[in-house]
């Protein structure tokens, strides 16, 4: 027979493995829907307000009507008409998208806790999730190995918006367009509603990052839910270098890095213990840092982008 | 009005008839008549400014001529926008590249299909992309990203993509800008294999006489909005075509060159920086200028011109090596280039020597706003004083604003140069670096600048002239040296250069 006290010192690992992917969800969606707007050339900082209003959404449906997943999918449509307001706004000429999205994030936070205060009490169903753990009788093993079905979702999802950007027109004009905007124009394709498009679909992306927050783990809707995912997955794509396969395994990393804290804890490790949960913050910093460059252009990053011109 | 058909393999003919264009007051197209027949080459001569891309920009309808008609294979064609003419069989090849830098080529062609798949099946696609490479008299890497494809074989894909899209009339604006001799013969010379197969015609923005006599069939000549005089090539000669594009004849720079020999001025000694991709580097081994000599560094685009002008403004940081002017550490600091009298005149002046939205008046006031007569620092800037010298320099440079307060980016592109070269020329100079001084520029600007250039080699300045045009190079420079692949290759005196000799070292087969 196993007990938690056989495993010993393993299970720090175990309990990091189980927390990143439990972790990495909400940062793989977010991600992955702000690669796909970059790519387009427009950057969508609003995904913070986002992903709280998507959690807000996304718990609120699943409780009225009690189904998770149509909470999800309530989420990702509230993204999506964030994703769409802005990228319409974006398309008048002077406005700038990094100050919109700074708006955008404010007002979908807002929004979310002058609707979300209701729902504060009650409680929502739960997403399913898959047990992969079976083969052990490890309880360790067991919960490490539960994983949600919208974690194979987004790695699901990851591999194909690879594949679309090398093997679709819809991937390669929102490469063009991303690109060289005066290419685009002369193959006449219109950037203006590639980029609001493909902002609706990464706000979309975004609320279920959300939902995923609200309706698994940590699993009730409160207005500290967020900390910080849907900035950070920002940081998150530019260490990814825009490509969809890096970013998932860029969030695994996040996700691991979240859970760095807890898991020493639960071996018995208490001194500095809140230092361990800034992990991910000291991460994305220093990644950051190392794989910059002061002299060449990053290279992978759309030639539209505001902040790579 | 006579019109030949389309011929069989394709090329179809395009006319202009009496096309006007206004912009406000100003006419920039006045009652232009041109007729390309089918199959056949077809020069646009002109001077900047004369209206040869408004004619063009009306054919491919990006701007829709004030008056006038167009007929496309003998029948009159209403082309709203590009892809309009792209349906009519017309397109064109841009002076700055239009294909999508980080999209391999294959990817590009296929992205500018108007009927691309929505699944795109890359081996099927990619096998057809090489049978129709293969069809073609040239080629083009296309499974490489764009970037990293040189000047010549990204202006070798732009043709191929033309062709790919089913062009019967190809107009090229000004192809061999960024070639080298070699590279710009051998793509002529395909263009005009295509033309004789009767597959398209040509419509060939150019100023470069060589390339109207050797590949054209005939010639068209715009001088300010008008159209100058037109024929066949083989009835015209130089003098005759270049009197129709400038009017009467322009004095070509009284400058005299005086006997100077001094000491080493500037001094790299094996400098090395990162070139742009990051992947290459710069290396250059030894390269000393001395007082009152020009010395000329030619060579293709993109061998490292860019990056050795960055390193020596101190816009890109060297990795090794040193430099040195007047036997001292330079490093490029505004107190350096103050205390050892180093001038610069970067390519594209209006972002790499202005600030665009200042005014005129403050970007000549750059190198002395904030010291006083006496040399000193100062706090309060003085605008009566900075007005007065900005009015000397444009009168004494002949710039041309509408005041000293616009915006200096609303001056033209050789006003920018001569206020910028104003500027750095104001005062002692005992270095000038310059890169393409005379890119775009009209023939009285580029007069005009290359007098100045020499003006400060006579004054006993030493001159670093960085230049894509083998033409000024031998005409300003006392030496030559070539640079290749980020290396300087080759080095002779101007007086016994050979220009095929110094095209093969650019071409990196010395």
């Amino acid at each position: 027979m196993s007990t938690a006290a056989e495993i010993g010192v393993w299970g720090v690992p175990l309990a990091i493995l189980g927390g990143a992917i439990r972790v990495s969800t909400p940062f793989l969606f977010v991600s992955l829907g702000e690669t796909l707007t970059e790519r387009s050339g427009r950057i969508n900082l609003g995904l913070e307000g986002t992903l709280v209003f998507g959690a807000m959404t996304g718990y609120a449906i699943a409780y009225e009507t009690g189904s998770a997943w149509l909470g999800v999918l309530a989420a990702a449509l509230a993204g999506s008409v964030f994703g769409l307001f802005h990228g319409w706004i974006c398309r008048f000429k002077g406005v700038n998208d990094i100050a919109i999205g700074i708006a955008m994030m404010l007002l979908g936070m807002g929004l979310a806790f002058f609707f979300g205060k209701p729902y504060i009490q009650p409680v929502a169903p739960d997403l399913p999730a898959i047990s992969f753990g079976w083969w052990s009788d490890i309880p360790q093993v067991q919960a490490a190995l539960q994983v949600n079905a919208l974690f194979i979702l987004g790695a699901f999802l990851a591999v194909a918006m690879h594949w679309m950007f090398r093997s679709t027109r819809i991937g390669l004009t929102i490469r063009v367009v991303g690109d060289s905007t005066d290419a685009a124009r002369a193959i006449g394709l219109n950037p203006n509603t590639v980029r609001l498009l493909s902002t609706a679909a990464g706000g979309a992306l975004a609320g279920v990052g959300g939902a995923y927050l609200s309706l698994y783990y940590p699993g009730s809707w409160t207005e500290g839910i967020s900390s910080g995912q849907g900035l950070m997955a920002v940081a998150l794509v530019i260490f990814a270098r825009w490509n969809p396969i890096l970013s998932f395994w860029a969030a695994l990393l996040f996700g691991g890095a979240g859970a760095l804290g807890p898991a020493l804890q639960s071996v018995g490790v208490t001194s500095g213990y809140y230092l361990f949960f800034a992990a991910p913050y000291v991460l994305t910093l220093g990644l950051l840092i190392l794989t910059s460059s002061p002299d060449k252009a990053m290279d992978g990053a759309p030639g539209e982008l505001s902040i790579t011109k | 009005m006579s019109h030949e058909p389309a011929l069989p393999a394709g090329a179809i003919g395009v006319e202009a008839v009496a096309m006007t264009m206004r912009f406000g007051d100003f006419t920039a197209l006045d009652n232009v008549t041109l007729n390309v027949v089918p199959g056949s080459f077809h020069a646009l001569l002109g001077e900047n400014g004369a209206g040869k891309s408004t004619l063009v920009k009306c054919i491919m309808g990006f701007y829709h001529a004030t008056e006038g008609a167009l007929l496309v294979d003998g029948r009159e064609a209403i082309v709203r926008d590009p892809v309009d003419a792209q349906r009519l069989g017309l397109g064109m090849v841009y002076q700055h590249f239009t294909l999508v830098p980080s999209l391999t080529g294959a990817e590009n062609l296929l992205i500018s299909r108007a009927d691309a798949p929505q699944v795109i099946s890359w081996r099927k696609e990619m096998s057809k992309l090489h049978a129709f490479v293969e069809s073609m008299p040239f080629k083009a890497p296309l499974d490489r990203p764009v970037s990293s494809l040189s000047a010549g074989e990204k202006q070798k894909l732009e043709i191929l993509k033309q062709l790919y899209l089913g062009t019967r009339f190809l107009i090229l604006d000004e192809p061999t800008s960024v070639l080298t001799p070699g590279e710009a013969d051998e793509i002529l010379g395909h263009v005009r294999a295509l033309c004789e197969a009767g597959q398209i015609s040509v419509l060939m923005i150019t100023h470069k006489f060589r390339e109207v006599t050797q590949f054209a069939d005939d010639v068209s000549i715009l001088r300010r909005g008008k159209l100058a005089g037109s024929g066949e090539v083989s009835s015209l000669s130089h003098d005759e075509m270049a009197r129709m594009m400038v009017g009467e004849q322009v004095q070509n720079g009284g400058v005299t060159r005086a006997a100077t020999e001094g000491e080493t001025v500037l001094s790299l000694r094996d400098a090395r920086a990162k070139d742009r991709s990051g992947l290459k580097s710069v290396d250059i081994a030894k390269l000393d200028v001395r007082a009152g000599e020009i010395l000329g560094v030619a060579g293709v685009s993109g061998n490292g011109q860019t990056e050795l002008m960055e390193m020596l403004t101190g816009q890109r940081n060297l990795t090794g090596g040193e430099i040195r002017v007047k036997g001292l550490p330079y490093h490029a600091s505004r107190r350096e280039a103050k205390a050892l009298k180093v001038r610069y005149l970067p390519e594209e002046p209006l972002h790499n020597a202005c600030a665009p939205h200042m005014s005129v008046a403050e970007n000549l006031a750059f190198r002395q706003f904030d010291v006083n007569g006496s040399d000193r620092p100062r706090f309060w800037k003085n605008k009566r004083e900075m007005l007065a010298t900005a009015g000397d320099r444009i009168s004494e440079f002949n710039v041309k604003t509408a005041s000293v307060h616009s915006p200096i980016a609303s001056l033209s592109g050789g006003n920018v140069q001569r206020a910028v070269l104003a500027r750095e020329l104001t005062g002692e100079v005992d270095l000038l670096v310059v890169a393409n001084p005379c890119f775009g520029l009209d023939f009285a600007a580029v007069s005009a600048i290359r007098e100045r250039i020499l003006a400060a080699r006579n004054g006993g300045a030493a001159v670093l002239l960085i230049s894509e045009d083998l033409d000024e190079i031998l005409e300003l420079s006392d030496r030559v040296v070539v640079i290749s692949e980020g290396q300087i290759v080759f080095e002779t005196a101007t007086a016994n250069a050979n220009t095929a000799e110094i095209g093969a070292h650019m071409a990196g087969h010395g």
